[in-house]
């Protein structure tokens, strides 16, 4: 894991004692609200509909125990005891009073923690895929590189006024779970003919009103030019994205309205009249962050382990558990465990500080001290010995955290809606559980199959609804609460939009509607065609006749 | 703009704590049943000229009017349901926000 050296530290208690000051002066009225506002955004400081909100930066949904078990101290101390993880491998407290705010920032100094560039329109926070490092078919960990990306974009004079937010996110394998066609800008760790190391580079993705999928900018950039790159393309966004509607203001929508080819001309331009040398980070600085993400000391172990044949003998609902949750890991005898924060029925997302405490401690005893937030708003423990798994479960099960659905249907992505979110023009929480206890049982959810439900509680798409297999918009319509389906949506290598289902329903009817979407799918599929394959093969319309058996 | 014919209240967050607050006679509560009623729109951009007021002097963030209807025991509810969900706290989590309060004296 990466370790703040000593300018990271001090750039990050100067920001803590910075903001502690603003806090005092705008108390005392030296600082107007509208002064303040912008400042307390900066620090990742929301105005919800009930409360304020934090949200913290949790660099490529890294964390180590200790800063898992400071994250559910803050929970404890300043607020109601839980958080709430994001899609954007974030964690969001929902009720911090303004006052305890600097002494939150200070408790996240204190753990290399921040929540600076999580709100604005800057570079935010960095995703990457959560398996980085323990990935069997990974070129490289891509988590050197969205580090590099952290310190290069975190205060980055020229960037911290874009026209609207940036996202960008990393993945090192073919199969994607970063989801980086619908970023900003999308990398991928390659090798070219030649075997050297680099990035494809992707362009204009997004999610939001006008979601569009990222088009391929570059097949190939070698590692050394990779800031220079970024530089370019930033530039040309910065001087020509649109900053007079701030609708139109992404990159998609510059991308979308002088083509992609036209964008490539101009960041090759950009690219050529800049000198590199005078961007790129300094091969002993890049060998200093690579050697924090050097792979652990594992033991050699045998590929398969007895003591977890024997325990999956024993224990069917453990046996599930691994065939659902678990995933093979680079390393013989290691393997990679995904802990749900989705029980049937619960808040997607939500844990309690004494899970977080629970996931620090397995973490620290059986995981290597390593923990990732995943897109999906699960954990994941990354590198856990297959002889622990058994163990691990267990402990799991002790605090709910053992439900065996990851990748499945009741794996529902939610944001947290109009119960907590001011922009929210519906819940989508209570939709997310209605769903969840619809198909809690666990034999019909493995029947299903994988299938990705995720729900947004507005048009801005934090739910990632436009990439569920199954998406969900909740809408207003005449003082109701509506919702709108989409079908069909894929955020992996293979990313697609989901297309609309047909006009809006009611909670209810919209679990109706998704139960009988999938009793087409069941009776249609082929063996081992998953739901979104199959749709792709039936197509829109045999799904759609799903909806007028409902509405 | 009000409606002529809509009854409003007016609402912000506490600048200190967060909460949800409603203007009322004596001051801002986080009860909504206590707050001040306007029935005519000259009274709500009363409310409103009192609610910058006291973003001023910094009280409050972000006052703005909610348009209520007026229950069977004369009391204010909010037309939206969103503003409903301001009152009361997450519909998922009954055991936060003000019907936490509401709830243990059965209000609710
Ligand atoms: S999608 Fe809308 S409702 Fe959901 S968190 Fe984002 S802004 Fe709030």
């Amino acid at each position: 894991m990466y370790c703040y050296d000593e300018f990271d530290q001090q750039f990050v208690q100067d920001r803590v004692n910075q903001f502690r000051g603003q806090v005092e002066r705008h108390l005392a009225g030296t600082l107007s609200e509208e002064e303040f506002r912008p400042l307390r955004l900066m620090n990742g400081l929301y105005l919800q509909l009930h409360a304020y909100m934090l949200r913290v930066a949790i660099p490529y949904g890294t964390l180590s125990a200790r800063q898992m078990r400071a994250l559910a101290d803050i929970a404890e101390t300043y607020d109601r005891g839980y958080g709430h993880f994001t899609t954007r491998q974030n964690i969001q407290y929902n009720w911090p009073r303004l006052y305890d705010v600097p002494d939150i920032l200070q408790e996240l100094a204190a753990v290399e923690m921040h929540a600076i560039q999580t709100s604005g329109n800057c570079i935010r926070n960095i995703t990457a895929d959560p398996f980085s490092g323990v990935a069997a078919d990974e070129v490289e960990d891509p988590r050197p590189t969205a580090e590099l990306l952290r310190q290069w974009s975190s205060l980055h004079p020229e960037f911290s006024f874009l026209p609207r937010k940036f996202k960008i996110a990393v993945t090192g394998c073919q199969d994607d779970r970063a989801a980086i066609a619908v970023h900003d800008i999308g990398l991928r760790i390659v090798r070219n003919e030649a075997g050297d190391i680099g990035y494809e580079i992707w362009a204009g993705g997004g999610q939001g009103r006008t979601p569009m999928i990222a088009k391929k900018l570059r097949a190939f950039v070698p590692k050394s030019a990779l800031l220079a790159y970024l530089e370019a393309m930033m530039r040309v966004y910065n001087l020509y994205g649109r900053r007079d509607n701030k609708y139109k203001a992404r990159i998609k929508i510059l991308v979308h309205e002088i083509g992609i080819d036209e964008y490539a001309r101009r960041v090759e331009k950009e690219f050529t009249a800049l000198d590199p040398n005078s961007i790129a980070a300094d091969a002993e600085e890049i060998a200093r962050i690579e050697a924090y993400f050097a792979p652990p000391a594992y033991d050699r172990l045998p590929a398969r382990s007895a003591a977890l044949d024997n325990a999956k003998k024993s224990d069917p609902a453990f046996a599930a558990w691994v065939a659902v949750n678990v995933r093979a890991h680079k390393v013989p005898g290691y393997a990679i465990a995904t802990v749900s924060l989705k029980p049937i029925g619960g808040v997607p997302g939500d844990a309690t500080a004494d899970q977080m405490r629970l996931l620090a401690d397995i973490a620290e005893r059986y995981g290597l001290d390593e923990l990732r937030v995943t897109i999906e708003q699960n954990i994941v423990l990354p590198q856990v010995k297959q002889d622990d798994l058994y163990a691990v479960w267990k402990l799991l099960a002790s605090a709910y955290l053992a439900t065996t659905n990851a990748g499945l249907i009741t794996d529902i992505v939610s944001c947290p809606g109009l119960d907590y979110c001011a922009l929210a023009t519906a819940r989508s929480i209570p939709v997310a559980q209605a769903i969840s206890r619809r198909f809690g049982d666990p034999e019909r959810q493995r029947e299903i199959g994988p299938l990705a439900i995720k729900i947004s509680g507005c048009i801005n798409a934090c739910g990632h609804h436009h990439v569920g297999h199954i998406g969900i918009l909740g809408l207003e319509k005449a003082g109701e609460e509506s919702y709108q389906i989409t079908l069909g949506g894929d955020p992996s290598e293979n990313a697609a939009l989901g297309e609309r289902l047909g006009p809006g329903l009611t909670a209810e009817q919209t679990v109706d509607t998704i139960e009988r979407l999938v009793e087409v799918y069941l009776a249609n599929r082929l063996s081992g065609e998953t739901f979104v394959a199959a749709y792709r093969r039936l197509g829109h319309d045999r799904f759609k006749e799903a909806l007028h058996a409902v509405a | 703009m009000a409606r002529s014919e809509a009854f409003h209240i007016l609402t912000a967050n506490d600048l200190l704590a967060g909460d949800a607050v409603f203007l009322a006679e004596g001051g801002w509560s986080r009860d909504h049943r206590l707050a001040r009623v306007a029935r005519t729109p000259d009274e709500a951009k009363a409310l409103e000229i009192t609610g910058a007021a006291e973003k001023a002097a910094r009280r409050i963030v972000d006052p703005y009017l909610v348009e209520v209807s007026i229950d069977a025991n004369g009391l204010p509810v909010p037309v939206r349901y969103r503003e409903r969900l301001r009152t009361l706290g997450p519909s998922v989590r009954l055991d936060l926000g003000k019907q936490a309060a509401l709830r243990a004296n059965s209000l609710l």
